[in-house]
């Protein structure tokens, strides 16, 4: 009843008209964020990539500014200091890193023994070659291939799979073929025989890592290029008369760009350990040259008695390995949030 | 006003011609559109309706018969200035904004593609308050200009799509189901506001869509398609009182009312292609029934739907 008495006292006067201004409710409070900024703000939070890419371009700045840093070359020989252990200037106190080494069972100071003055902060290999200097170098050279080959990959593959896949038809037909003869071989066949006529080196691995390498990409670039074509953007393109490259610059290729960027950062890692491979089965770089492989194939043949030998590079090599796949991972998930699992 | 800006003459579309998975989506097809009117286009999904409209615009290149713009036929190998031109005059609207605009181009640069594809504007400032003048044609504000497709919603998008149309100054628009991926209460806006840009700019619409009473609302003639064949042709308002061809008869007997008493007496007519039982000899072709009513029907049902009328 209260209500009913109060109800009866409001006048029109109390009521006041409220209009939507239609101008206001189209107005959007958000601020604008371009892709490239929303993939960052994703990426950010992304912990595990970020510490990654902190790592991963440490790796980068020691492979180029640590073969120089101690002073020793990679390539000098000096056998008087052969089968060093590491040796480290102000860690030595801790009893890591002492130059320490066993000799006939017993622990003894190699150093003092061999009447060496000088510090080799990773040790030195059978030959007397500095280890630290030339982990870097190696590190250098694995990651030049990677870069080198994964950028190849990315050109060739786009191009190869952009063609086929936007103009279609025969063409599409006749190279999809060649892919899938080229698929049918066994990679290692190809580059071994890839080898055999080249000069062992650094071109010759990336031109055998390449020969095969870019048709992963060619495919995911044909799919996502069948994919965008017939979108309905494309078509409104075209009906107001764009020409095919506009339409594949302003059109295609932004729309594809991440994925393309997440499949290199995948065939990085890939082009390392391929490398590291080929090197380790005998057909990669030939010394003195240094690589990541080849640096492992040297510790591993004295694995027991010099374990650092073979410990460096491979922490080297698996750090590497798990921070471009955490970056890569790291990508996908800001770049392309539908292809999470 | 009985101008015709487009003529469609025996148009023919065919997918994967002379294979065993041939399709036939548009099966010699014929009719006109006048200046200034718009032409509804409606059919079941998979009817051929939207390749029709893409044919139109050359999307896709016919397999047979004309499209006349103007008197100058479309599918005709063209200089590219003739090219050019064509483009300006026929626009399209397309059916899904979510599909229709570059989720990595801002509005700006979406609209003003075709500004910069014709060489329409010079400069920056010209190019970004033309951008604006259309952004406001449509209903939408000078800052969204800045931003990017996903942050609008599907009404909005649309007519940001209708604006990248409007933006070459277009005579005629073909819009390919504009409004079927919206909701109900945004059709509203998007009709009224296609209707409006009519009016104010004398646009010529091919009004592609299955929502029978959205194109009632919006067509002056409609014409009802059926397996890649146009069925039945008349002015709107004749075609839903006087509905000739079974499968229209059955289309319209499947508009829902929101009206219970009328809902529960309801009869919808299935539609038996077979039902017609055409004789291997009798030709089923498209016949002026009525003034303006065109049928497809053999010549004993053309003389059964005269006899009706009378």
């Amino acid at each position: 009843m209260r209500n009913e008495n109060e109800q009866e006292k409001l006048t029109p006067e109390d009521f006041e008209r409220v209009t939507i201004d239609a101008h206001h409710s189209e107005r959007i409070e958000k601020p604008s964020l371009s892709f490239w900024q929303d993939a960052w703000l994703g990426l950010r939070k992304n912990k595990a990539a970020i510490v990654s890419m902190v790592v991963l371009l440490l790796v980068i700045l020691m492979a180029l500014i640590g073969p120089h840093l101690n002073g020793h070359a990679g390539d000098t020989q000096n056998l008087r200091h052969a089968n060093l252990p590491p040796k480290i200037p102000g860690i030595e106190a801790t009893g890591f890193f002492d130059g320490d080494g066993k000799l006939a069972g017993k622990k003894v100071d190699l150093y003092e023994m061999k009447k060496v003055d000088e510090y080799y902060w990773f040790g030195t290999d059978g030959l007397g070659r500095d280890l630290f200097t030339r982990l870097w170098e190696g590190t250098r050279v694995s990651l030049f291939i990677a870069f080198v080959a994964a950028a190849i990959d990315m050109v060739i593959g786009v191009a190869y799979g952009g063609i086929s896949g936007y103009f279609g038809g025969r063409t599409d037909d006749i190279m999809q073929r060649i892919v899938e003869i080229l698929i049918g071989i066994p990679t290692l066949i190809v580059v071994i025989l890839m080898i055999m006529i080249m000069d062992p080196g650094i071109t010759a691995i990336i031109v055998a890592i390449t020969i095969t390498g870019w048709i992963g990409m060619s495919r995911i670039v044909r799919a996502q290029t069948l994919k965008y074509k017939s979108q309905e953007f494309v078509l409104a393109s075209r009906t107001l008369g764009a020409k095919d490259g506009k339409i594949i610059t302003k059109h295609l290729l932004p729309n594809m760009l991440g994925i393309i960027i997440i499949n290199t950062m995948f065939t990085i890692p890939n082009a390392i350990f391929f490398e590291a491979f080929l090197s380790f089965i005998g057909i990669g770089l030939q010394p003195p040259a240094a690589s990541l492989g080849t640096l492992i194939n040297d510790g591993y043949k004295v694995m027991e008695n010099q374990p650092y030998v073979l410990l460096f590079p491979a922490i080297v090599i698996s750090v590497l390995m798990i921070a471009f796949n955490l970056i890569g991972d790291g990508l996908r998930d800001a770049l392309d949030p539908k292809m999470k699992d | 006003m009985s101008e015709n800006l487009i003529e469609v003459r025996n148009l023919k579309q065919y997918f994967n011609a002379g294979k065993s998975t041939e399709v036939r989506a548009i099966d010699d097809i014929s009719f006109a559109i006048k200046r200034g009117e718009t032409f509804g286009l409606v059919g079941e999904s998979g009817c051929g309706k939207s390749t029709t409209g893409r044919t139109m615009i050359r999307l896709y290149d016919a397999t047979a018969g004309q499209v006349l713009y103007n008197g100058v036929d479309v599918h005709a190998p063209k200089s590219k200035k003739e090219n050019h031109a064509l483009n300006r005059k026929m626009q399209m609207i397309f059916q899904d904004p979510y599909a229709s605009l570059n989720p990595r181009m801002k509005v700006l640069d979406i609209i003003a593609e075709g500004l910069d594809i014709h060489g329409l504007v010079k400069g920056k400032t010209e190019r970004k308050q033309r951008v604006i003048d259309l952004l406001e044609t449509v209903g939408l504000n000078r800052e969204h200009a800045e931003r990017y497709p996903h942050e609008f919603s599907g009404g909005q998008r649309q007519r940001i799509g209708i604006a990248r149309a409007l933006a070459v100054d277009p005579e005629f628009i073909i819009a390919d189901e504009p409004i079927s991926a919206l909701d109900v209460s945004i059709q509203a806006q998007v009709v009224n506001l296609l209707k409006e840009l009519q009016e104010e700019k004398g646009l010529t619409y091919l009004f592609i869509a299955h929502d029978l009473s959205m194109v009632k609302y919006i067509s002056d003639r409609i014409g009802v398609m059926y397996f890649g064949k146009l069925v039945e042709m008349a002015p709107a308002d004749e075609l839903y009182r006087n509905p000739m061809h079974a499968y229209t008869k059955s289309l319209l007997s499947a508009i829902p009312l929101p009206d219970p008493i009328y809902e529960r007496s309801r009869v919808r007519h299935p539609y038996n292609p077979k039902d017609h039982q055409y004789g291997s000899d009798e030709k089923v072709e498209f016949r002026e029934v009525a003034p303006e009513h065109f049928v497809l029907c053999s010549e004993k049902e053309f003389a059964e739907m005269q006899a009706a009328r009378v």
